[in-house]
């Protein structure tokens, strides 16, 4: 029997070999294509197609000037080189910037959403419908760039919060789209932020008035549909005063051969004693298993935190072909916090590098950061991060842990943390470990009685726990399952 | 005049054989090409060369200073091994003490040993730091004259203690040196070597050293760099480590000196079973610049390496560490650790660091610790509690954190030496 014993134990390595290579073949389950009369743009990008969106959506000059300037500065900047990821050139020239469902009239009412759409989020499994919203979640859909539909936009009325797309939001509340817009992520940003503020084509707007706490959590369903559209939406969330919001946005899209891109800018403010909670699952088509298609997902954002407010980031990133996202905190107010949750899964040719920044510049302020990454396949895995104290920024302090997981030998986990601080009074700390799965605590769950997938599942999801635990719930469900499936055959 | 335009007047003058000349030309034909460094080269984000480039730098010219004097003052005269002194970059026998050597053993000046048998230089010289990458590298290449050239045979039993000084002496205005060091261990080898900068108070000058070490099967280094320039000079240094299987590389890298200083430290871990250790301390006050750079390269199964750097930063210094691992998908069973930490004593004291872990293999260990911060308030308290005063409390402290940095130093009187360097710093903080 000992015997027996001790040629199992390397037995499990080879198994769960093979477990890697069935997740490796793992399809991936939201490609549908909706086939919706699509208005769109002709392809390419110069100032006529700006003046095209903008005519299209009926804005506002000041708006068009800043897309106009965007467009002016974007032109003199190069494309970054230095993530850790590799990847053909983008010809920009070859994008449709605008693409929205064709709509008839003035929809009044849900029943006159195309059921199309309807059922694309069906099979979603988005609570759209009004009676599936017992659920209590407030979905602004965005489907190809436009607002489809608002729900429980009344609820949020009584309460004095406005939610709803940007382009309405646009023609509703000019003024606070022209205070707030490129507060926090000018465009001179970068080169996709640029790109983004001269193209973008929708997103979403929220608003909490002072001292509110917002009666439900909001949430943002993307998806990409069309072939050969760029995404470039735009996401403004402003917290006044004392006002509390929890944001959740989740994103898919449809299986395509050419490589989509999504380069979608967030800005969050957060006024005095304010606190701002964003939540993102994202599920982007990350390819197949040769590494033929997905998304180039290249998003920017970043929030303000004034003084005593809270901004905290959670992210599952388990989709798009590369990834490169920074979720960042000002903290500009004495006493802010700033927080960032992470777990990123790489698996197939998939590629992410991602990561924080914490800018301290108010006093005594404080900031977390807690990044997950689990590498499989040949993923290629990067935590890039930034942890600023400035000249000022007396007793400020941050914690950070990085851990990566490696799972097979094709894979790579990398870690790039900056660290930069003035002045004697702040306290940084950083801590990465890299590892493999354990391979006596797997030994140890099988010798209880556990299925290798069982085991695995319980690992990884213990390793996600501390960043699973800040989603909210449902989202956390859906994050567990979501990592489940991508790496299904390591995860029951 | 530039280093470009002095270099065809160099060749003339320096000589030697056709290898080396091509050696020297590529040398400068890179840095013709790359120029000096800008902050916009992410190796040099924080460390602004731009007084360097602006200085109109002359080759030394050896002048009969107080060598005696300065080599007095660091403290390192009474070091157990051989010394070999180098004036202005320039072998002085002198002002050396070299004692019998065990057979197989060869060591003196490069120009010496070029002239004498220039075939012990050529399989080595430039193949371990090749001049592809950093300008300072390659500007060094292009300007190979002398140094240090040491060999050990295989299989010596002995261990072989060696220390190397190079004084710079200030006489010439804006002087540079750029000496090159080039250490090869045979086989068993067991070697100990100490590389040290001194100069003059307030000369301004550049030290632009190279240095190549090479470790044969099972061979042990331990290598320690003291750099007490004047701290209104500039120092710019790069280590190249090629290691065999089985080897043991051990370094210490503790910098006082310097207005700018930039150690850029290259291990490569060319085989299986091999040990490597990266240690570092630095020392800055007034506006002095430290930035060392580490990079372990693991590309064979098997390997440990293990990093501890310690910075103390006050006035106006400014600190950058970039810590890179690099485990290569062969590289199994990797161990890697790394440990970075400073203290800053001033508002206007900064650090940037950047651990860079990148790792293609799965079955390894690899964890990095970064920390910026203040001494520990406990500490104090616990100090202050037993009747010692604040600035005492202060100094102990400040002295304890430094001292991890080198407590694995195997000379002891090195360790003494570095020891009393630090008391003098900081006990009466």
């Amino acid at each position: 029997m000992a015997q027996d014993n001790a040629i199992q134990a390397p037995e499990v390595v080879s198994e769960s070999d093979e477990l890697i290579a069935r997740s490796i073949e793992q399809e991936y389950r939201w490609g549908f294509v909706t086939d919706i009369e699509a208005d769109a743009a002709p392809k390419g990008l110069n100032e006529e197609i700006i003046r095209f969106i903008s005519a299209k959506k009926n804005e506002p000059e000041f708006l068009l000037n800043f897309r106009l300037n965007s467009f002016a500065h974007w032109q003199t900047l190069e494309e970054p080189q230095w993530p850790h990821v590799h990847y053909a050139p983008i010809d920009f020239q070859e994008i449709i910037y605008y693409s929205a469902p064709k709509q008839k009239e003035k929809l009044t009412s849900l029943d006159e959403v195309d059921p199309e759409i309807l059922e694309t989020y069906e099979k979603l499994g988005i609570p759209l419908q009004e009676q599936k919203m017992l659920a209590g979640v407030a979905v602004d859909a965005v489907f190809d760039s436009v607002s489809v539909a608002t729900t429980f936009k009344e609820t949020l009325k009584d309460a004095g919060v406005i939610f709803g797309s940007f382009s309405e939001a646009v023609h509703e509340y000019p003024e606070l789209i022209e205070k707030y817009l490129g507060s926090v992520v000018p465009y001179r940003d970068n080169f996709y932020a640029s790109l983004n503020s001269a193209v973008f084509s929708d997103g979403s707007f929220c608003y909490i008035p002072k001292g509110v706490r917002c009666p439900m959590e909001l949430s943002t369903y993307f998806r990409i549909n069309a072939a050969e559209t760029g995404q470039f939406e735009r996401t403004l969330i402003i917290a006044d005063e004392g006002a509390q919001v929890s944001y959740l946005e989740g994103c898919t899209a449809p299986v395509r051969d050419e490589n989509q891109l999504h380069a979608a800018v967030v800005e969050l403010v957060a006024h005095k004693d304010a606190q701002i909670k964003y939540s993102t699952v994202q599920n982007w088509y990350p390819g197949n298993k040769e590494g033929k298609g997905g998304i180039y997902n290249f998003v920017t954002k970043r929030g303000r935190a004034d003084e005593s407010a809270k901004i905290s980031w959670t992210q599952v990133e388990t989709g798009s072909a590369i990834t490169w996202k920074y979720p960042s905190v000002i903290l500009r107010g004495d006493n802010a916090v700033g927080e960032f949750y992470s777990v990123a899964l790489t698996n197939n040719h998939q590629q992410a590098d991602t990561g924080t920044k914490m800018v301290h510049l108010g006093r005594n302020t404080r900031s977390t950061i807690i990044s997950k990454g689990i590498s499989a396949g040949q993923g290629q895995n990067s935590y890039r991060g930034l942890v600023r104290v400035a000249p000022g920024a007396t007793n400020a302090r941050n914690y950070s842990q990085c851990d990566s997981m490696l799972i097979g030998d094709k894979c790579g986990a990398h870690t790039f943390p900056h660290i930069e601080v003035a002045g004697p009074t702040g306290q940084v700390e950083h801590e990465a470990t890299t590892s493999k799965i354990g391979e006596d605590q797997l030994f140890y769950l099988r010798q209880r009685g556990l299925s290798e997938e069982d085991a695995a599942s319980m690992l990884i999801n213990g390793f996600c726990k501390e960043v699973f635990r800040e989603l909210p719930m449902e989202f956390a469900v859906e994050a567990r399952k979501l990592l489940g499936i991508s790496l299904e055959g390591n995860v029951g | 005049m530039s280093f470009t335009e002095q270099h065809p007047e160099f060749l003339k003058a320096a000589g030697g054989p056709d290898w080396l000349g091509e050696l020297r030309n590529a040398g400068i034909a890179r840095f013709a090409e790359l120029g000096f460094p800008t902050t916009r080269d992410e190796d040099w984000r924080f460390t602004d060369v731009s007084p360097i480039r602006q200085t109109a730098f002359t080759p030394a010219v050896p002048a009969g200073a107080d060598v005696a004097g300065l080599l007095q003052g660091s403290g390192g005269s009474d070091w157990p091994g051989h010394h070999l002194v180098f004036v202005d970059g320039v072998f002085t026998p002198d002002q050396s003490a070299i004692g019998a050597l065990p057979a197989g053993v060869r060591l003196g000046g490069l120009a010496d040993i070029l002239a004498a048998t220039p075939e012990l230089l050529q399989p080595h010289l430039g193949t371990g730091a090749a001049v592809n990458g950093n300008p300072f590298t390659a500007l060094n290449t292009g300007f190979i004259r002398d140094g240090a050239a040491i060999f050990l045979g295989d299989d010596i039993d002995e261990r072989v203690t060696v220390n190397l000084w190079y004084v710079s002496t200030g006489a010439t205005a804006n002087a540079v040196t750029q000496p090159r060091t080039l250490i090869v261990v045979g086989r068993n080898g067991n070697f100990t070597v100490t590389e040290n900068y001194v100069g003059p108070g307030d000369a301004c000058y550049l030290t632009n050293a190279v240095t190549e070490i090479i470790l044969a099967e099972n061979a042990v280094i331990d290598h320690t760099k003291m750099q007490l320039e004047s701290e209104t000079a500039y120092h710019i240094a790069a280590m190249h480590v090629h290691a065999a299987r089985d080897s043991r590389f051990k370094s210490h890298a503790i910098t006082t000196g310097g207005a700018i200083t930039r150690n850029t430290i290259k291990a490569q871990l060319d085989d299986e079973n091999i040990e490597c250790t990266l240690n570092g301390l630095y020392l800055g006050h007034g506006r002095q610049l430290v930035d060392n750079h580490t990079c372990i390269e693991h590309a064979h199964p098997n390997c440990n390496s293990s990093e501890i750097y310690k910075g103390i930063l006050d006035d106006k210094a400014r600190g950058v560490f970039n810590g890179r691992i690099h485990v290569r998908q062969d590289a199994q069973k990797t161990d890697a650790l790394q440990t970075n930490r400073a203290l800053l004593l001033s508002d206007d004291a900064r650090v940037n660091t950047k651990p860079e872990l990148e790792i293609h293999a799965d079955d390894v260990r690899c964890t990095h610790g970064a920390t910026v911060g203040q001494l520990d308030e406990a500490g104090l308290f616990y100090l202050r509690s037993r009747g010692i005063d604040a600035e005492t409390a202060r100094g102990i402290l400040t002295y304890a954190f430094a001292c991890e940095a080198v407590t694995d130093i195997e000379s002891q009187p090195v360790r003494d030496t570095i020891e009393q360097l630090l008391i003098g710093r900081y006990r009466q903080l």
